[in-house]
């Protein structure tokens, strides 16, 4: 009885006190996918992760994987699935060796078996060098390595991998998704959440972005990031340049609104295309206004939010959501 | 894409990387783990106990110092007051002192266990499919071993004062089991603490105000026919009161007295009762 489904949930509810952490949210994970979950710290993503690991009750809803109830059997969920958390879930006081031993010793495989196993592993992640090296020597990377590793030793269908790279150097990260990428191959289930857009393009099939404990999108990337236009052009305009000008040049030329910042005299412009970019500096251009800077960057996680729920992340700091509160937007 | 994306040297059919059937697995699963495996889910984390242990050798001290510490001082500030000389006070002293040390590294075991939850890999063992019991009693298991240094240590340490234990080699082994299954068995007290207690110290605390108690209101250090009668009633009953003269009659006189009886059912009791309660505030904790 194949399941249709890797993960299956209806109306997950997870409450801390008053505060409703997970709010009702729907999934439904096809397998052999890569499903990411996209929102800002706090908008409920480790909770629900760990709810459908069965290392958080479920308050109310229903999940299930591969068709096997989290709630009433979660003894059976959890030979489905390997988690990797944030934060490197193995033991400081054995070796990376003594830790892969450990945990595949645990879920029933042989001495022998479990270590030809463990060494692969360490040689996949690029750890044999510190394979009877205590954790406690090892970096901050080479411990999401390892932690991954240990997830994989029973070759689980499902895994859950709560930002799996972040605080990663670029080229570990790059390492990760390699490894995310062969898992799917292998036949593999991925539900990856994370806070980088860049990241669920890269990898995932489908987003599902979460705000406040809430589902409030799903798609492709592809469909997400429409949704805010491919490209966005950073202009800065010199000291005392007119911005509201600049803005309607800016709505003439490509039909839509920017995000305007007075006080730093800063444009923002969503663009479908990254080389309308030249059409709206010549525009700006015959109308005279003069830029200081230009940047054209992809759509931030800040933007996709901003489009998608109207309010951003929470993720910046104090002199950055000030900015907010005063940028206006023109339509 | 990174450069490790090309890799010919990568073989396709690595252990590591053996197909995923999730039909299979499902297929695979099992409702619980069987006794089987608890036991030994449990001896692998006593593994991983010890292992701990060995590379963190500060955690004997207080099985180290304390019987030689205790020993030495007990004899000679109580000896001359209670027995009128040290050497007669020593096998009274003596099974005693192991029975508070045991004790205290009883609380060890809970204040370990607390400390242990808030690491990471308990994360681990939580999203693991493996018995709930076996986190907690597999460290305890492993601590067998710091009972048992500490138990040996106090009778090394009474003889270098010039105990002589009448029950010989086999009545001081049979005493040392004896201490080493009640430490076990009263371990499970302080790990309830562990699971229930918010804080390290807070298990400490809490198993300050039960081991005080039990220690010193029970028969290790005084004759209980000294004692008023209210507080000799409560002595009496003390399971501590039971190891401590179970341990006398095999120490120095090396006959089982049914006080080894008494002792092998109270630990039972605490057994039956407390580690249910642990299983259960560790599920909770989930």
């Amino acid at each position: 009885m194949a399941a249709r489904w890797a993960v299956e949930a209806e109306g997950l509810v997870k409450s801390f006190g008053d505060f409703r952490a997970v709010d009702g949210v729907d999934l439904q994970i096809a397998q052999g996918e890569i499903f990411g979950v996209l929102g800002p710290n706090g908008a409920g993503k480790t909770t629900m992760l760990k709810m459908l690991a069965t290392l958080l009750g479920i308050d109310a809803g229903t999940a299930s994987v591969f068709g096997v109830d989290v709630a009433r059997q979660p003894h059976r969920v959890r030979q489905l699935v390997g988690v990797t958390g944030q934060y490197a879930s193995v033991d400081e006081n054995l070796t990376a060796a003594e830790n892969l031993w450990l945990f595949g010793r645990l879920q029933g495989i042989s001495s022998a078996r479990v270590q030809a196993i463990a060494l692969d592993l360490l040689e996949q992640f690029g750890l044999q060098a510190a394979a009877d090296k205590p954790i406690s020597e090892f970096s901050g990377g080479m411990r999401r390595r390892l932690d991954l590793a240990a997830s994989l030793i029973k070759r689980p269908p499902l895994i859950f991998l709560d930002e799996p790279t972040t605080g990663l150097d670029p080229r570990t990260r790059g390492q990760m998704w390699d490894t995310i990428r062969d898992l799917v191959a292998d036949g593999c289930t991925l539900l990856l959440t994370t806070q980088y857009l860049d990241e669920a393009d890269q990898l995932a099939d489908r987003v599902a972005v979460i705000d406040r404990g809430r589902k409030v999108a799903e798609g492709t990337p592809d469909e997400l990031k429409a949704s805010v236009g491919n490209s966005t052009l950073q202009l800065e305009l010199e000291p005392g340049g007119d911005l509201e000008l600049a803005g309607q040049v800016v709505h003439r030329v490509i039909g839509e609104g920017s995000i305007v910042t007075p006080e730093a005299g800063r444009l923002q412009v969503p663009l479908e295309e990254a080389d309308r970019a030249a059409d709206v500096l010549i525009a700006l251009r015959q109308a005279d206004i003069r830029v200081a800077s230009v940047s054209v960057t992809r759509p931030t996680l800040d933007e996709v939010f901003l489009a998608i729920t109207g309010h951003d992340t929470g993720e910046r700091d104090a002199a950055g959501s000030a900015d907010d509160e005063l940028a206006l937007e023109i339509r | 894409m990174s450069m490790t994306t090309i890799d010919p040297t990568r073989p396709a059919d690595r252990v590591s990387r053996a197909p995923v059937d999730p039909a299979e697995a499902v297929a695979r699963t099992r409702a619980r783990p069987s006794p089987r495996e608890t036991v030994s889910q449990t001896l692998l984390m006593a593994w991983r106990a010890l292992k701990k242990m060995r590379r963190n050798p500060e955690q004997f001290f207080d099985v180290t110092i304390q019987p030689l510490l205790f020993t030495a001082m007990f004899a000679y500030i109580f000896g001359g007051a209670i027995t009128g000389s040290v050497s007669k006070y020593l096998p009274l002293l003596i099974p005693g002192i192991v029975a508070q040390t045991v004790l205290t590294s009883c609380m060890a075991t809970g204040v370990q266990l607390r400390e242990d939850f808030d690491k990471g890999v308990f994360d681990r063992f939580k999203s693991l499919p493996i018995a709930r019991l076996a986190p907690l009693a597999g460290p305890m298991l492993a601590d067998a071993v710091r009972y048992l240094i500490a138990s040996t240590l106090t009778f090394a340490t009474g003889i270098a004062l010039g105990y002589r234990p009448g029950g010989g080699v086999l009545g001081v082994a049979g005493a040392i089991l004896l201490a080493i299954f009640a430490g076990w068995s009263l371990a499970w007290i302080f790990a309830w603490f562990g699971t229930i207690a918010r804080s390290a110290q807070g298990v400490q605390g809490i198993s300050m105000l039960v081991l005080f108690p039990l220690t010193f209101l029970s028969n290790a250090f005084v004759p209980v026919n000294t004692l008023p009668g209210w507080l000799k009633a409560f002595v009496n009953v003390n399971p501590v009161s039971h190891l401590v003269s179970a341990a006398r009659g095999l120490a120095n006189h090396g006959v089982v007295t049914g006080q080894v009886g008494w002792t092998l059912l109270a630990c039972t009791g605490v057994i039956a009762v407390f580690a249910p309660l642990s299983v259960m505030a560790y599920k909770r904790k989930l």
